[in-house]
């Protein structure tokens, strides 16, 4: 076993089996993951690759390259792993997560905007479990992904970063 | 304004020109058609009774008189991005298609590339390049919220661009946006003339003539690369295309462009280009109520 390098992207290992990096997780770890919390089919990745960069980061890229790349980004930013409950990146959310069935939580409009502003709220109506949840709203017809939550003890946490908040 | 009377003499309506120079910018947002369609997102903003103008060229790109691009509802689900009207010009002259490998070399804050990933339809390789670490943070977070995941960023000298990381393969289409002296950004950016020099000009012509060249090495026999500047001086346009045909093999190509526009010019300042650079275009303010730009399309001959 090697140790972590978190100046490039490494792919990750297809199974445990082909793991070379301690605690790195696989590929096949991740799509259960996203199958498991939230019900998106492991097709929904079938296209792309998973890399991590830094111990735990994630990053998402359509197709593929030898490993390691060193640059300074590949694909998105799509989880942290390494952690006991692994958290779904706003980014990836919004853009997979209309692919969600399992743990979506849908706002009203008032709602939403405490959400994007960064607040948390009381929302004791949720019955799903605790944890992370992507988080929708309507726009123009349709619910859009807003991002990702953290519920706990009848609160909707908000985790939209910093830079992305705004006051709607 | 002082440095823009240089240009005099190869304007059509030099008073037209410069009083488009002094009257503001609208704000302008591109639809991101990763994430949703033009349709969508315009209902988006009716819902929000924000009002938008479709520009006569370009389906996603929608003129909005009385807001800022940056807080409605469809800017922050990704479907909209902040890009002024003429800077979406040279992604649809390079034109890229689905499974391209596309390099963009001067790419930060990635208003442009983000353009070519939707084109691409986030298929295939965008090789995202800049030399300032901090524009790539802007430039990261741009593509992610506009959703990419075909995009490999990198930190260097396009100048100096490896290919070892993407396998040593040629791209297909090259951008080359180089960072140039912004007289056209004059309506966004009053003080945009202030620090003007000649020897600004020529010292930034340098660094345009090595990236070009670059970039016709780095793509294939038959690609396509876009030479783009936001500026009129000739020393950053025309005279950096003489110098490629010159010393690379390409030839410049032809191009519909449903804006008015000028071509490029062959003589300037005692010196005469190559007549092909009359394929250019030169794109001045009061043309088309824009900023002003400057587009070339080239191909690579061997």
């Amino acid at each position: 076993m090697t140790g972590n390098d978190g100046h490039r992207f490494d792919r990750l290992p297809a199974t445990a089996d082909e793991r070379d990096v301690e605690g790195r997780p696989t590929r096949a770890e991740v799509l259960d993951w996203w199958h498991e919390r939230f019900g998106i089919d492991p097709a929904v990745f079938d296209d792309h690759t998973f890399w991590e960069r830094g111990a735990g980061k994630i990053w998402a890229f359509h197709g593929d390259l030898p490993s390691p790349v060193s640059s300074e980004g590949l694909g998105m930013s799509a989880l942290r792993a390494r952690q006991e409950h692994w958290k779904p990146s706003l980014e990836a959310a919004q853009r997979f997560g209309d692919h969600a069935t399992a743990n979506v939580l849908h706002l009203d409009d008032e709602q939403a905007e405490r959400f994007v502003a960064g607040q948390d709220q009381d929302l004791p109506e949720w019955d799903g479990d605790w944890g992370y949840l992507i988080v929708t709203h309507d726009c123009a017809g349709e619910p859009a992904v807003l991002g990702v939550g953290l519920y706990l003890y009848d609160e909707l946490r908000s985790q939209v970063p910093k830079g992305r908040q705004r006051s709607l | 304004m002082q440095p823009l009377e240089r240009y005099e003499p190869l304007v059509d309506d030099f008073e037209a020109l410069r009083a488009a120079c002094e009257r503001p910018l609208p704000s302008v947002v591109r639809v991101n058609t990763l994430k949703a369609t033009v349709e969508r997102a315009t209902r988006a903003l009716s819902e929000e009774g924000i009002d938008y103008e479709p520009t006569d060229w370009h389906d996603g790109l929608l003129k909005l008189p009385d807001a800022q691009p940056g807080s409605n509802w469809p800017y922050f689900h990704g479907w909209l991005h902040g890009q002024e009207e003429v800077s979406a010009v040279p992604a649809t002259v390079l034109d890229p298609e689905p499974g391209d490998r596309v390099w963009d070399a001067c790419a930060a804050p990635g208003s442009k590339t983000t353009q070519l990933g939707a084109l691409m339809d986030d298929t295939g390789l965008l090789v995202a390049s800049d030399n300032n670490l901090g524009r790539i943070s802007a430039l990261r977070s741009n593509a992610e919220r506009l959703g990419l995941t075909n995009l490999a960023i990198t930190h260097e000298d396009a100048r100096n661009h490896s290919l070892k990381p993407f396998e040593s393969e040629l791209y297909d289409r090259t951008l080359v946006d180089v960072p140039c002296s912004c007289e056209g950004t004059i309506r966004k950016n009053p003080d945009a003339l202030e620090d003007w020099t000649r020897e600004h000009v020529d010292a930034i012509a340098g660094v345009q003539k090595g990236v070009l060249r670059r970039a016709l090495q780095t793509t294939r026999e038959g690609g396509t690369v876009v030479y783009s500047t936001c500026t009129f001086a000739p020393e950053e346009n025309e005279a950096v295309l003489d110098y490629a045909l010159a010393e690379e093999p390409c030839e410049l190509v032809d191009y519909d462009l449903p804006l008015e526009h000028a071509p490029g010019v062959t003589e300037w300042d005692g010196q005469s280009f190559d007549e092909s650079v009359r394929k250019a275009k030169r794109i001045y303010p009061h043309h088309n109520d824009t900023g002003g730009f400057f587009c070339a399309k080239l191909e690579v001959t061997a």
